[in-house]
């Protein structure tokens, strides 16, 4: 037998996320005219957005984003029928898309809203544990298909193209208002370029964007192969994706903690830390060093409530931070913050310093759904 | 009955006449009484046939007047009968018995260091400048929990789990066991002071620590736990930064260990806790352990006599089913494997097993490696290897397949003054290593000693930033079990397969 010899990819990108701390739902051309300020930071061959609050009338339900690639009824089938197997199918429909769009070949586009229906041994599992598996099972066993996006009240849109083109084709500005948007345009060297492949990277409602090559990740692959994490699709904003999952979801620790994990303070601040600090980053780094994430990276990470950024522990990889009113800004370039307002500050955050948006209050997302 | 030797002498001694003042140096260096002093004639001569080639004349020869190099004649040239098969046999129809022999397997055999080589980074991530970056090579052995539970007390950030013990040491190379008896007090002496200079570890072998250095070397200290438990008790045992059981040695899988009883003076006596003159037998296997539970109850009471305070490693060799039993050591409960290649080192053993049992420790590394992951436990427990590391290429190669440090013996030695001239099983030595010879160990100061260790591991340490750097890494960690920075040449697909690594091109 030959051996499996899957290709890592490697790439470069612009990212960009803007939340409104007031859980106030937007529409899409803040994220669209940004990330559109950053064309030569892509080349046309990855886009993608994703969106948190588009679908207050189905919150708790969770939306699966299925694309269907050579428009394959055969998979569509299948899908469907795996659907209504292990779930209540409470609505589906085709997601809307602009004919006219400057995007070639684009696959079919489904979503589903659902809720688990568990079956003897799976009654065990948690709704979200559930919902991974069952997601895992589309992404690898049904050709031809694969799923964007599977959390409650949000969505991700993402395709081949310049994010703008993918925008348009989706619709976002007229069809959609949310209160976290992140956006991605993607440059890879080394694949062609695949709807799947795009980012946002989602599991649940946690989304990842990322630019920068992970020099690690051959060792963080390997750690997260450990708990079950098998990354398919061999680029590192997976890897990237699965950590974040590992961490915040299943392990519940808060972003101040995974910041230090994904990026720790250098040995040598460290050493100069007060007792109590020290002794937590020395257990961070025993505990979790093969989640140290080496080389350059920026990536935003979004899930319901939260949205942060955060770049490698050396900053090889820019990130911006702004703010205006109750808008929170992280984007690549600071250009891409003042084309689209004028913002009350911006700054530029240290290596591994995360900057954390949070809704001010829960409520205030919950009265505006 | 009585013969004339057949064999052939191993070395020439040249001597340059016009050179040599015959200042009788090389005649008071040479512990094998190679050269002797002619009086009648004013000339030294030389009796080639009792020349190991350690090189300690050469060095010391003020005029550079000598030479010692293998002996040009042989037999007639034959690819399977070789000059060494032939020697061999005519040695053991002289003494009829087994052939001695010390230092690690030196028999031709695919180096699979030498089939491997790292990567760089060029253009879409950079590399990094170790001189102008931090590069961080800190690195912790033993258990790691499944996951940090963390509790806020208002700013206060607390860790819940609880933590096992683990060790911190500056690079990821430490001091493989060699014990006292083994190697002079001198040598032992100057693992213990570099280690502790550097921020590493030595590890004592199996024949227990001199009371004198307890103190002084307890951060520092692997303490062995061997089947002949020379020198075993409560205080050695908490004397020690670690404890490790010794199940097998890469130069001699599956036999024991004899330290005959001319070696055994007053002063291992007292640290081996046996009578003095007596011979220190190691059996094959430790006589309580027969199977995988009796192994856990040695480890839990090492365990329970030094409070859960200690890591416990378990050192085994490189044998055929290495991954499944090492698997089964990390669940009896050691913290740390530490697995001995086929390359290993040792003072004395039969040159049947140095050569012909066990398995590349490359190989036996990546098998490990991924059993455990596969096992879902390769966090419970860290992992050493050893047996013929070379040099820091050896040391990131090792880390890169997955291993969390090396244990280096026969560098450490080489750094000391030994040449590998595979004698110290004679208790001979040359440099005052593996020597019990008062006027022969003197001849190694443990200050200089350390201090040429210490110049190794610096130097060592200096090239893995290098390596890391080019990488575009900055700690050590994020190369560990990396094998995407691996790539084969010169492999078969088999080779690539067991060692997880693709080969060059692709
Ligand atoms: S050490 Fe050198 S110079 Fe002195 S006697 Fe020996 S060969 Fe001659
Ligand atoms: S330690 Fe001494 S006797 Fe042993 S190989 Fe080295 S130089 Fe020779």
């Amino acid at each position: 037998m030959r051996r499996k010899i899957p290709d890592k990819e490697i790439q470069a990108c612009a990212l960009f996320g803007v939340m409104d701390r007031s859980g106030r739902r937007f529409g899409g051309d803040i994220a669209i005219t940004a990330i559109k300020n950053m064309k030569v930071r892509g080349n046309g061959l990855g886009g993608g957005f994703a969106v948190y609050g588009i679908y207050p009338e189905y919150k708790n339900y969770y939306a699966l984003h299925i694309m269907f690639q050579n428009a394959s009824r055969e998979a569509k089938a299948e899908v469907e029928d795996f659907l209504q197997d292990n779930f209540d199918v409470v609505n589906a429909e085709e997601i809307p898309t602009n004919p006219e769009a400057n995007v070639i070949d684009p696959p079919l586009f489904w979503r589903y809203f659902v809720a688990p229906q568990k079956k003897g041994e799976e009654k065990k599992l948690s709704d979200d544990d559930y919902v991974v598996k069952k997601v895992m099972y589309i992404n690898t066993c049904i050709e031809d298909a694969f799923v964007f996006s599977s959390g409650k009240d949000m969505g991700v849109f993402k395709g081949v193209g310049f994010p703008e083109d993918i925008a348009d084709f989706f619709m976002l500005d007229e069809l959609y208002k949310g209160y976290i948007w992140t956006a991605h345009s993607r440059f890879p060297t080394n694949t062609p370029g695949w709807w799947g492949g795009a980012h946002p990277f989602c599991i649940l409602d946690w989304t990842v964007v990322h630019n920068g090559e992970i020099s690690s990740y051959g060792t963080n692959r390997r750690f997260l192969e450990m708990y079950g994490y098998y990354c398919t699709l061999f680029t590192d904003t997976e890897v990237i994706a699965y950590a974040v999952d590992l961490l915040m979801r299943r392990q519940r620790l808060p972003i101040e903690i995974v910041a230090e994990i994904f990026a720790s303070p250098m040995w040598d601040q460290v050493d100069h830390m007060d007792e109590k600090k020290k002794n937590l980053c020395m257990a961070l780094r025993m505990v979790y060093a093969p989640l140290l994430i080496n080389g350059p990276f920026t990536i935003v990470v979004a899930h319901h409530g939260e949205m942060f950024g955060l770049t490698d522990r050396i900053r090889l990889r820019p990130i911006t931070a702004g703010e205006k009113g109750d808008l929170l800004f992280v984007s690549s370039e600071e250009a891409a913050i003042r084309a689209v307002c004028e913002p009350d500050r911006v700054w530029t955050p240290h290596g591994g310093e995360p900057v954390i948006g949070r809704l001010n209050s829960r409520e205030g997302e919950l009265n505006e759904v | 009955m009585k013969f004339k030797t057949h064999l052939l002498p191993e070395f020439i001694v040249k001597r340059d006449e016009d050179r040599c003042t015959r200042c009788k140096v090389c005649v008071k260096q040479c512990p094998f009484g190679v050269h002797s002093y002619d009086e009648e004639n004013d000339r030294i001569i030389s009796r080639e046939e009792l020349c190991v080639g350690c090189q300690r004349c050469v060095v010391y020869c003020p005029e550079n007047a000598l030479i010692v190099e293998p002996y040009p004649g042989g037999y007639r040239p034959n690819e399977y009968w070789t000059g060494e098969y032939i020697r061999d046999i005519k040695k053991q129809s002289e003494s009829g018995g087994v052939i001695l022999t010390s230092t690690g397997a030196q028999r031709r055999l695919k180096i699979y260091w030498d089939h491997i080589l790292l990567n760089a980074s060029q253009v879409t991530n950079p590399s990094i400048d170790p001189l102008r970056e931090p590069m961080e090579l800190r690195t912790f052995l033993g258990r790691k929990p499944d996951a940090l539970e963390i509790e806020y007390e208002g700013e206060d950030v607390k860790i819940k789990t609880e933590l096992y013990p683990n060790l911190l040491i500056e690079t990821p190379i430490l001091f493989a066991g060699m014990s006292y008896g083994a190697i002079s007090y001198n040598a032992f002496k100057s693992l213990a002071m570099a280690a502790k200079e550097f921020g590493t570890l030595f590890n004592t072998g199996e024949g227990g620590l001199p009371r004198e250095m307890r103190e002084e070397f307890k951060d520092c200290t692997i303490v062995q736990c061997a089947s002949g438990r020379f020198g075993v008790d409560p205080e050695y045992l908490n004397s020690a930064a670690a404890i490790e059981i010794k199940i097998g040695q890469g130069a001699k899988p599956g036999i024991g260990g004899h330290l005959p009883g001319e070696k055994v003076s007053a002063d291992i006596s007292a640290t081996r806790m046996i009578p003095e003159g007596t011979d220190a037998l190691s059996p094959a296997p430790h006589h309580d352990i027969y199977s995988i539970e009796d192994l856990s109850m040695l480890i839990y009471a090492l365990k329970e006599a030094t409070n859960y305070e200690k890591p416990v490693c378990v050192k085994i060799a490189a044998v055929h089913n290495v991954a499944a039993i090492a698997s089964g050591i990390v669940r009896a409960g050691a913290d740390i494997v530490a697995i001995d290649g086929f390359r290993g080192g040792t003072g004395a053993t039969p040159k049947i097993m140095r050569e012909h049992v066990g398995i590349p420790v490359e190989l036996a590394l990546a098998a490990v490696d991924q059993r455990l992951r596969e096992e879902r436990i390769r966090h419970k427990c860290s992992i050493i290897v050893g047996g013929g590391i070379r040099c820091a290429a050896d040391v990131a190669k090792a880390v890169a397949l997955g291993a969390d440090a090396v244990y280096i013996g026969t560098a450490a030695l080489i750094a000391l003054g030994c040449t590998m001239c595979q004698r110290c099983h004679t208790g001979k030595c040359a440099w005052g290593i593996c020597t019990q010879d008062p006027k022969l160990s003197k001849r190694l100061n443990p200050k200089v000693g350390a201090q040429r260790l210490v110049n190794l591991l610096r130097g060592w340490s200096l090239e893995l930033k290098d390596v890391l750097g080019g990488m575009g890494i900055n700690a050590i960690e994020s190369l560990r079990g990396n094998r995407d920075h691996l790539r084969g040449v010169g492999l078969e697909e088999w080779e690539l397969e067991v060692l997880g690594i693709k080969g060059a091109g692709e």
